[in-house]
């Protein structure tokens, strides 16, 4: 088996976080497993020596916007995870946003553009329109990208020129979307063949009030309660929608859909994940481990589920 | 799969209430994250200050150390003395003499690297809350061990010709008038990391004389001594001041980095609680490593790879000035370095090198942005660049990548209004304008 981690995304530290967590969790379970970085020998490796099966923990770009899972494709390659069709989708959070609120589910209003955009009508205009519109606080993310990189909450004005500028150092285009004050959470959804069920929701308190990168990969700097305690409906409707984000985008094996629950107990979708951090501090794991799921086990599961799909494609 | 729940709050880090308070600032961050993409070889790393040892004659050290091992095996594989290794630390008073410094094997004791000399020094003077005076910006491993210790760190001025010795003074002034105690001033007076520039001849005499008079320990950094280009090495503040001056060397960017062996010279009371420190610390320096080192010194000629090592990083050095006086938008400042292994770059009025760092990262090549060279996190409008590991070729594509990321920012910041000025100038004009002076 070959899990894959690395790339040369900015979320490279992470997706290696992630690979050794799931090789340790899979030799512990005593599956042979090789972690690869992806580079100019891959498909050589994948083509003359194919593995069992491929995990691919690769974050952001390449990893997560389907590019690799098409190269997948054509080595015809067992792998687990959603096909690169749903993973365009769903790592383009503004398109993510408006198949699930297809839904029913309820997603932050929001305004996507990219930087020619300002440039060509007066970023001054733009932005002022954007606050007419949306109202303040804001938050202002890349479109495309996780870990919360380049993410900015926004509470006055004058902050959202310095915001935007932070969001296009990590791509082109910017999501500037309605801060959803209240309560963090984060729901696994796991597919072993009998369709997708929610594992159980995480709560996310920060320390400093913001799950920013470094309080999503310093141990100790967040409290996670799971199951969350949320009044039953609620924790049901989160469930409800991560599991229809997962079924709507397409998504195969498992995500992760990243909700805000506010105060009166609405639950706002602001993105899904196809290839969710399986790091020490990630909540993916904490969500299985409630559940009673071993991680090691949990991804052989997920292995035999990708390969019997591909021997029935085939 | 079998299931047995468990549920509950948690921190993911069951030690979490019972760290001390030094380790606060140890957390994950967003920059560090980013280096890791710099490792890859797709990237033109003009961040990392690795020593390029290509140019090392492997043989030769193979054979020091097979013959280390065979004759001299049983003391190199065994504990030393807490000090240090007595003949290596006799070769290091040689090597100190090149730079003016008279000193003595007994006050000489043996570092893992010249970093474990900043960590035990900081470790025997400072309490927290303590003041170690810096310039600005200053080397983040020294700023990273200071911090551990919790000490306060007031940053000083530099120009082209290093700390400027009034704002040296007027700093003591300031603290003191604030009723802190100053313990030590920690300087790094040759080929400086991250300024790349050194402290002109006058200026040493003036800040020993300032430190003197106020009584203030000086903490001479020096790695990089040995690796001028055009002038010969400069005579050491400890050369002229065995009292007041506690110097640091190093073997990683003369000889080898893997072999961790630096060192520090100290007076002789100070010297006694160094190797204390030390013995608490790791009981002893590696034996292995010291006596490679010494066998080293004795049978190669090092000094003659030294001159080797120094003409190769003059013809990087060369290469990274020609690439920016060539491609560098107007606004842009840098120094011109004439030894060590960095430029400092000032980006035009508006940048900020911190945010721009992603996009530098996407457009694969990579730097370190000058806020790490800073205890306060200011800086930002700078970077630093190195020059001392990359290929010519490679130096000078990483800086045709840098223009074009700088010139994007630039548009972005117009954009947006967070830059002043017109950029229409700034791009039509390139080219180098004068040396860096501004380095604050």
């Amino acid at each position: 088996m070959v899990v894959l981690a690395g790339g040369l995304s900015h979320e490279r530290d992470v997706s290696l976080r992630s690979g050794r967590r799931v090789a340790e969790a899979l030799r512990d379970v005593g599956v042979d497993v090789e972690v690869r970085d992806v580079d100019a020998r891959l498909l050589t490796t994948l083509r003359d020596e194919p593995p069992l099966c491929v995990l691919p923990l690769l974050h952001g770009e390449t990893g997560e916007d389907g590019a690799l899972r098409e190269v997948l494709e054509l080595l015809e390659v067992p792998y687990v995870g959603a096909p690169p069709s749903a993973c365009r989708a769903a790592f383009d959070k503004p398109v993510a946003k408006v198949l699930v609120a297809g839904e029913a589910v309820r997603t932050p209003r929001s305004v996507t553009l990219p930087h020619e955009a300002f440039r060509e009508l007066g970023a001054a205009a733009v932005m002022r329109l954007m606050v007419g519109s949306l109202g303040l606080p804001l938050i202002v993310k890349p479109a495309r990208g996780g870990s919360a990189l380049g993410c900015t909450a926004v509470r006055q004005e004058d902050a959202l020129p310095g915001a935007m500028v932070t969001a296009f150092a990590y791509g082109a285009t910017a999501l500037v979307e309605q801060l959803v004050e209240g309560t963090e959470v984060a729901v696994p959804v796991l597919d072993t063949g009998s369709g997708p069920q929610a594992l159980p929701v995480v709560s996310i308190e920060p320390d400093g009030g913001v799950y920013d990168y470094t309080a999503r990969y310093t141990a100790g700097s967040t409290r996670f309660e799971v199951p969350a305690k949320l009044a039953d409906e609620v924790a049901a409707e989160c469930a409800r929608v991560a599991t229809a984000a997962h079924r709507v985008l397409g998504l195969r094996d498992l995500s992760r859909s990243d909700l805000m629950v506010d105060a009166e107990g609405t639950v706002w979708f602001l993105e899904v994940n196809v290839a969710p951090g399986l790091t020490e501090t990630s909540t993916v794991p904490l969500s299985a481990h409630a559940a009673g799921l071993d991680l090691g086990e949990l991804m052989v599961d997920l292995v035999h589920a990708a390969v019997a799909r591909r021997a029935a494609e085939t | 799969m079998s299931r047995r729940a468990r549920g509950g709050a948690t921190r993911l880090d069951s030690y979490v209430d019972r760290y001390a308070a030094r380790t606060l600032g140890m957390t994950a961050s967003e920059i560090r994250a980013l280096f890791s993409v710099a490792s890859r070889p797709e990237v033109v790393s003009l961040a990392g200050g690795m020593p390029n040892i290509t140019g090392l004659p492997l043989d030769v050290v193979g054979g020091a150390i097979s013959d280390l091992v065979e004759h001299d095996g049983p003391a190199a594989m065994q504990y030393g003395s807490g000090q240090g290794d007595p003949g290596l630390r006799e070769q290091i008073c040689d090597v100190m003499r090149l730079e003016g410094i008279e000193g003595h094997p007994d006050d000489v004791v043996v570092t893992v690297g010249s970093q474990q000399a900043v960590d035990l020094v900081t470790r025997i003077f400072c309490d927290p809350g303590d003041v170690v005076i810096a310039e600005a910006p200053s080397y983040v491993g020294a700023l990273g061990v200071f911090r551990a210790f919790q000490c306060d760190v007031v940053h000083v001025e530099m120009d082209g010709d290093g700390l400027v010795p009034a704002a040296l003074a007027e700093a003591i002034r300031a603290v003191r008038a604030d009723g802190k105690q100053i313990k030590f001033i920690y300087t790094i007076p040759n080929y400086h990391n991250p300024a790349g520039v050194s402290l002109a001849s006058v200026r040493r005499e003036e800040v020993l004389d300032i430190a003197r008079e106020a009584d203030v320990l000086i903490l001479e950094d020096n790695p990089y001594g040995l690796l001028g280009f055009d002038d010969g090495p400069h005579r050491a503040l400890r050369a002229d001041e065995p009292d007041g001056v506690i110097y640091l060397g190093s073997f990683s960017k003369t000889f080898a980095p893997g072999f961790r062996v630096g060192w520090a010279l100290a007076p002789h009371a100070v010297r006694e609680k160094l190797v204390l420190a030390q013995e608490a610390a790791t009981l002893c320096p590696p034996s292995f490593s010291q006596l490679a080192v010494r066998s080293y010194l004795s049978t190669h000629d090092w000094q003659g790879q030294v001159k080797a090592f120094r003409e190769m990083y003059r013809e990087r050095r060369d290469a990274m000035v020609e690439a920016l006086e060539d491609m560098m938008p107007r606004g842009a400042r840098w120094n011109i370095p004439n030894g060590g292994f960095y430029v400092w770059l000032t980006l035009p009025d508006g940048l900020d090198a911190k945010t721009m760092l992603p996009r530098a990262v996407t457009s694969r090549v990579a730097y370190v942005p000058g806020t790490a060279f800073f205890a306060d996190g200011s800086g930002a409008q700078s970077m630093r660049l190195s020059y001392c590991y990359p290929t010519p070729d490679r130096i000078r594509e990483g800086v045709r990548r840098l223009v074009a990321v700088i010139e994007e920012e630039m548009e972005l910041r117009e954009t947006f209004g967070t830059m002043p000025g017109a950029r229409r100038e700034r791009l039509a004009s390139r080219g180098y304008e004068s040396p860096n002076t501004d380095l604050r």
